[in-house]
């Protein structure tokens, strides 16, 4: 759906190997923008129990911070301003939202970020209205970094492919190889545990929380030039990213960067296919007339785009109910 | 987990305490017959009908997120469903002829929020907590994603229209009024009310609660938590069926907003608001938000804002709702405390009520900054200009000194509460 915002100028034409290189480049994009997003989002819930309903707003966040101080600073700059400053935001939230509302339980907790993602939304359609913004690439990379057959890929994806799997190395980088993700791994598995060895948990919980909005917030800034800027961005992306943490199976890192890349994929092939039932074998006898029977004939996998990451929750919950991943109960 | 849900059985209630029992019931269903009488204009009548619906709608929602404790993000979906269900049965009665006139139709809604959770919550239910909220999310936006794709059904964007007036007629009523449109929604609220109540008091509202609770332990005793979410889940759809049915008569339409995110937003928002321990709850809270819903869409233009406030203040400060705040001072009542708490309640108030009206002024500068004096702030009868200095400052003045001021005051009450409690406490009264 968001991938596929320029699908009609790409794919006018197209060879099918043309089709396939330059889906499977925008569904690894895609899938790595989720994974920015999945992976804070994953390891919030490991650590603290509480599924931040507000992080597709945090992203959101990041674009529109992204924007005005594009225009104030210029780009460059913001990239690493608007990040900060939705860190900034995301600890404030943890530390005088949650941190008082833990005491009424996880069912309070999953409530207030609900309704911050519903206020967050409602304030930034206040201040920047409800239309799309005019959120530019900026002018170092506005040129096509290549060409496929006929399509010129665009320098900016090729940048914001570079940035998704730098921060991915860098996490793991951090997971895997010092003290803090150390902390960080033993609480996605055995968080009392990590609470009893004396680690102040407050502020682990809340720096943790922090740079989870962080990554929100950069993803937001590099998506927004080429996604559309809009106040219902956090709305539409906030339900795929729960689809792909409760495919991945909760809790999960590995199964969180699995299911972004197939869900980032499966999205972006469907956008590009145009085929339907009708295509495939042949129009039905029209005169059956319109019938449901005839709606889903005659739909394209285009069109169904939508709605295949909740098809692939529902077919994963009846085949495998934790997840691809997943090992703990909820 | 509370008095009203968990009270003891009926046959040790003295006379006195079932007397009073039936006079709440009967003095709102005297109330439901009085109040078009009173309120007799088309606005209040139509306001009625939505407060009617709604209620029905969040005590459905209720059986989920209060009595077993799966929160929902979806519910809405049973609601639509239930709308296109009516919808569809209406016209197929005009069209074939058959003699069902319309005061059974929101049956057949329920009927399709009931089928539609047979189907979906056998796999939903299998767990609760986080992932049931998640997957009822998921589910939620697949079926307002369909909608749009299954066209003959749903009717795209456009939905399904219909008419009520073109059914039989039963005792010579039209429903073309919007007063014999009233009666028929408050009949289905008395209807499902009752039902809904007695749910809560058979085996299976009381397990629920178990399942709620500890559902480990209800494993123990021989009982699945996953069947009795499941059958919990049931119900749920159904009388969120009939509300869409309801629904469907009322605006004579049924379109894919029904069954939208909004639309389970806005139950979850009344049910939490209100409050999910008991069983009035949400009765108050869809009174008090389809009320504002109302009322506030004339006087701002981010109306939804608000809403976003209440519910962030009432989960941060009150997560037993207004229910829960109302409850909280009986055990005090009984004693004979509670006036001793009130003087500290009239001072909270003023600072209070000015951090109260900060905020506004906040929000509405920002939100009509661009329009500048053309539209300016009216906060009981000033006008304040969006574009002035002066209205910032009163602005910042009213939110930091009202915070700070109104902070010494709630300690104040915490003070005065933690007496009156020991009082209630040592007459027996709190636990």
């Amino acid at each position: 759906m968001v991938a596929g915002a320029t699908r009609p100028r790409i794919f006018h034409e197209c060879t099918v190997l043309e089709l396939i290189v330059i889906s499977t480049l925008n569904g690894v994009l895609f899938g790595m923008l989720l994974f920015l997003l999945s992976s804070g989002l994953t390891v919030i819930f490991s650590m603290m129990g509480v599924l931040n309903f507000a992080h597709a707003s945090f992203y959101m966040l990041g674009a529109f911070f992204g924007f005005q101080l594009t225009k104030w600073i210029g780009f460059w700059p913001a990239l690493v301003v608007a990040p900060l400053l939705v860190g900034a935001i995301g600890m404030a939230v943890e530390r005088y939202g949650l941190r008082n509302t833990h005491k009424h339980g996880h069912v309070a907790e999953l409530l207030l970020t609900f309704g911050l993602a519903f206020a967050i939304e409602e304030i930034v359609s206040m201040i920047w209205g409800r239309s799309p913004l005019d959120y530019r690439v900026p002018a170092l990379l506005d040129f096509p970094a290549f060409t496929v057959f006929s399509t010129n890929y665009p320098a900016y994806k090729i940048f914001m492919l570079a940035v998704s799997v730098a921060i991915f190395v860098a996490l793991l980088i951090v997971l895997k190889r010092t003290r803090v993700g150390l902390i960080v791994q033993a609480a996605l598995t055995h968080p009392h545990m990590v609470a009893h060895l004396g680690h102040n948990v407050g502020r682990v919980f809340m720096v943790v929380f922090g740079v989870g909005s962080a990554l929100a917030g950069l993803a937001g800034v590099i998506a927004g030039p080429a996604l559309v800027t809009q106040s219902d961005m956090a709305a539409s992306l906030g339900p795929i990213l729960f689809v792909v943490i409760v495919f991945g199976g909760l809790g999960s890192l590995p199964g969180a960067f699995i299911a972004s890349l197939v869900i980032g994929l499966v999205q972006t092939f469907a956008v590009a296919l145009n085929g339907s039932l009708a295509s495939a074998f042949g129009p039905l006898d029209p005169s059956a007339g319109p019938s449901a029977l005839a709606d889903i004939w005659n739909v394209t996998i285009a069109q169904v785009a939508p709605i295949v990451p909740y098809l692939l929750l529902v077919i994963i919950l009846i085949v495998r109910p934790m997840g691809l991943m997943g090992t703990r109960e909820s | 987990m509370t008095a009203a849900t968990t009270s003891a059985s009926n046959a040790a209630k003295p006379a006195g305490e079932n007397l009073r029992f039936y006079g709440v019931w009967l003095t709102g269903v005297i109330m439901l017959i009085v109040l078009p009488l009173v309120f007799s204009s088309g606005g209040s009548l139509t306001s009625f009908s939505l407060i009617g619906i709604a209620i029905v709608f969040a005590l459905s929602y209720n059986i989920l997120l209060g009595q077993t404790g799966l929160l929902s993000f979806g519910h809405a979906v049973h609601y639509g469903l239930g709308g296109f269900a009516a919808c569809h049965m209406m016209n197929a009665v005009v069209s074939h002829g058959w003699p069902i006139p319309l005061p059974f139709i929101p049956l057949v809604g329920g009927l399709g929020g009931l089928v539609f959770a047979m189907i979906i919550g056998w796999v939903m239910t299998k767990r609760a907590g986080t992932v049931f909220a998640m997957i009822s999310l998921g589910i939620g936006e697949l079926v307002a994603s369909s909608s749009l794709i299954l066209r003959s059904v749903f009717g795209g964007e456009a939905g399904i229209t219909t008419d009520r007036t073109a059914l039989p007629r039963m005792f010579g009523w039209t429903f073309g009024p919007q007063l014999q449109v009233y009666y028929l929604i408050a009949f289905w609220l008395v209807i499902s009310t009752v039902a809904m109540y007695a749910l809560t008091r058979t085996p299976l509202g009381r397990i629920s609660n178990a399942v709620r609770d500890n559902p480990e332990r209800v494993q123990f005793i021989g009982y699945d938590p996953h069947v009795v979410r499941y059958f919990a889940y049931c119900f749920a759809g159904f009388f969120a069926g009939i509300a869409g049915g309801l629904a469907a008569i009322s605006f004579e339409i049924a379109n894919s907003a029904y069954l939208g995110a909004i639309q389970s937003g806005l139950v979850l928002f009344a049910t939490f608001i209100g409050g999910t321990a008991y069983f009035f709850g949400p009765i108050l809270g869809a009174i008090l938000v389809t009320y504002l819903q109302l009322g506030l869409t004339d006087v701002t233009s981010v109306w939804q804002l608000y809403f976003g406030i209440i519910f962030i203040g009432i989960v941060m400060f009150s997560p037993g709702g207004i229910a829960g705040l109302l409850m909280m001072h009986r055990p005090l009542v009984r004693a004979g405390s509670l006036w001793s708490v009130i003087p500290s309640y009239l001072v909270a108030i003023v600072p209070t009520v000015a951090l109260a009206c900060g905020v506004i002024l906040t929000i509405e500068t920002i939100a009509r900054y661009p329009d500048g004096e053309r539209n300016p702030v009216n906060l009981f009868g000033v006008a304040f200009n969006p574009g002035s200095p002066a209205t910032w400052i009163a602005a910042a003045v009213l939110v930091i000194g009202g915070f700070f001021v109104a902070r010494l005051t709630w300690m104040r009450i915490a003070d005065a509460w933690d007496r009156a409690a020991t009082v209630a406490r040592d007459r027996g009264h709190l636990i």
